[in-house]
């Protein structure tokens, strides 16, 4: 249906777009700031000066200023200087450092439990009612649950980020191993391959794909949610970092922290994305 | 007559109100090769599960080599209808693991060695690395029966195993198995409603009539010489004889036979007939 496109002429356009966007953005702003702004009785903005006279508005940054900003933040990614002002190299490691341990720990528990599940049409059953009311749940409102029971705010942004993570991969992986193709099984089962040899050898390569699709999806919502996550918990990570920026009215930084945020997440999806070719197979 | 190495005695499928086949009795004596033709919806493909020991007959049993069949084994190895090759894994993977369900005792360089050999008597020698995704249908048949005959089993259960080929490539297939049984002196059970493949395969042909309560009907002999080989085989005396009975039987007689047993039918020794002669 869709003729192939080539790609230079697909990023050749992606580059118009965004220098379009930038650069309307840059015009927009282009005089704002400068002393213009609204008509303002001049006794008045003599009195207060000119922001408190435009309303007391911090200016919205042009895209010039905020790549100075993103230069300068880069430039020193790492450092620390006391607990409330770290490097924002700093504050995305802590993110992704909690992700993956949440993420990890899912998975460790989703994928063997999916599999049992899978395999064992009773449980699919029994456990289906729990999963279907836990699973739509906001992994937000098991934060208070998690700091009251944990007692300890960075691993209940842990334990809310394995909360949200666990469903997508038990899901997928009890599906796949379900879907299994019975003449696959029939093969293992004629050549007498026992329980493990089948499970390893056969239903995890076939259900692989599903699996990782289930892993994609969590890591996904995991990247999501460690933003709200870190703006309740507080202390250390992205989403700790944007709410303080919101809070010094540094809106070029929100304006950083949230390109970094959707790189950040494009490479985890990537990199699942990878793993997932990996153990893709046709037929 | 010796003990037959399979012996299927009296064995049927019922469902609450439906009875697909029944009272099925029917021996597959070694070395011997045994075809069973059909129309759809007689239970063909249960009985060969029944024989694989996947499925489990409403009554009856299955013995093999005196023992009651009573789940799967190595002893019978099972060509499938769709090749059923994993297709995460090369040609010679799908033949190792095979190799290696049957010899856990074996290291991979052992198990590489035995894939590979198996798939070069089918002439897959250059094809060894190929998922199966990368082959053609007939050369997925092919890994098949390398994989099947790989594991060297005592009985060999096919199931429509070419029926999803064009007829070249069947014709082709149906000369290696034959090449292969031979070769080996294997025992084999195959389901097929290609009338020229049970000829040219087949020491006996089971006739089953329609379903519901499908029997065996008659047992067909194949008097022709040994070895057929497909180029000259519609030139053999008794060809035409032979081909003309099944198909009679096929077209017509499967359905006006099908129903209740006439009285003389003794279910424990079907008609014999030799129509070649």
């Amino acid at each position: 249906m869709n003729r192939p496109v080539s790609a230079w002429r697909a990023t050749l356009l992606s580059l118009v777009l965004l220098g379009a966007f930038l650069g309307a953005w840059e015009l927009a702003l282009q005089g704002a700031g400068q002393g213009g702004g609204p008509a303002v009785d001049p006794e008045y903005a003599a009195l207060v000066g000119q922001a408190a006279a435009t309303g007391g508005q911090t200016p919205m940054p042009k895209p010039s200023e905020i790549g100075a900003r993103l230069f300068q933040l880069l430039s020193d990614p790492f450092y620390i200087r006391g607990p409330n002002d770290q490097g924002i190299g700093i504050q995305v490691a802590y993110s992704l450092g909690r992700v993956l341990l949440g993420f990890g720990i899912a998975a460790l528990i989703a994928i063997p439990l999916g599999f049992v599940i899978g395999m064992s049409p009773l449980l699919n059953a029994a456990l289906n009612p729990f999963i279907q009311v836990l699973r739509p749940v906001s992994p937000l409102a098991w934060m208070p649950l998690a700091l009251f029971t944990i007692q300890d705010s960075s691993i209940s942004a842990v334990f809310v980020i394995f909360i949200c993570s666990i469903w997508p991969m038990l899901l997928n992986t009890a599906f796949g191993v379900s879907a299994v193709r019975r003449e696959w099984l029939n093969v293992a089962r004629t050549l007498e391959a026992g329980t493990w040899r089948t499970a390893f050898r056969v239903i995890l390569p076939a259900a692989a794909p599903t699996i990782l699709t289930g892993m994609r999806i969590s890591i996904g919502i995991a990247w999501l949610v460690i933003v709200a996550a870190e703006m309740l918990v507080g202390g250390t990570g992205i989403g700790y970092w944007v709410w303080n920026q919101w809070n010094n009215l540094s809106i070029a930084d929100i304006c950083i922290a949230i390109l970094l945020i959707g790189l950040v997440g494009l490479a985890l999806d990537r990199l699942l994305g990878l793993l997932a070719r990996a153990v893709a197979w046709h037929e | 007559m010796s003990k037959p190495y399979v012996s299927v005695e009296g064995i049927s499928r019922k469902f609450p109100g439906l009875t697909v086949f029944d009272n099925v009795w029917f021996g597959v004596n070694r070395g011997e090769f045994v075809c069973l033709v059909g129309h759809s919806g007689c239970g063909k493909t249960t009985i060969l599960n029944i024989l694989a020991g996947l499925d489990a007959p409403s009554e009856g049993v299955v013995l093999a080599d005196g023992r009651e069949i009573a789940g799967p084994s190595l002893e019978r190895a099972v060509i499938f209808q769709g090749h059923a090759l994993m297709p995460w894994l090369t040609a010679e993977q799908n033949v190792a693991f095979a190799l290696g369900c049957k010899h856990k005792d074996w290291d991979s360089g052992r198990l590489r060695d035995a894939a590979r050999r198996a798939l070069e008597k089918v002439g897959l020698g250059a094809a060894m690395g190929k998922k199966p995704s990368e082959l053609s249908g007939g050369m997925k048949q092919r890994v098949g029966i390398a994989r099947a005959f790989a594991i060297d089993p005592k009985m060999m259960l096919m199931d429509e195993p070419f029926s999803a080929l064009d007829a070249l490539t069947r014709g082709s297939l149906q000369e290696e198995v034959s090449r292969l049984v031979t070769e080996s002196g294997q025992t084999a059970f195959m389901i097929t409603h290609d009338v020229d493949e049970a000829i040219l395969l087949a020491d006996r042909i089971l006739l089953m009539t329609n379903g519901p309560m499908a029997r065996v009907a008659e047992v067909v002999i194949n008097t022709l010489p040994k070895p057929r080989v497909r180029a000259t085989l519609h030139h053999q005396p008794g060809y035409h004889e032979l081909r003309d009975h099944i198909m009679d039987f096929l077209i017509t007689r499967s359905r006006t036979l099908a129903g209740t047993a006439p009285g003389d039918y003794d279910p424990r020794n079907p008609p014999e007939v030799r129509p070649a002669g």
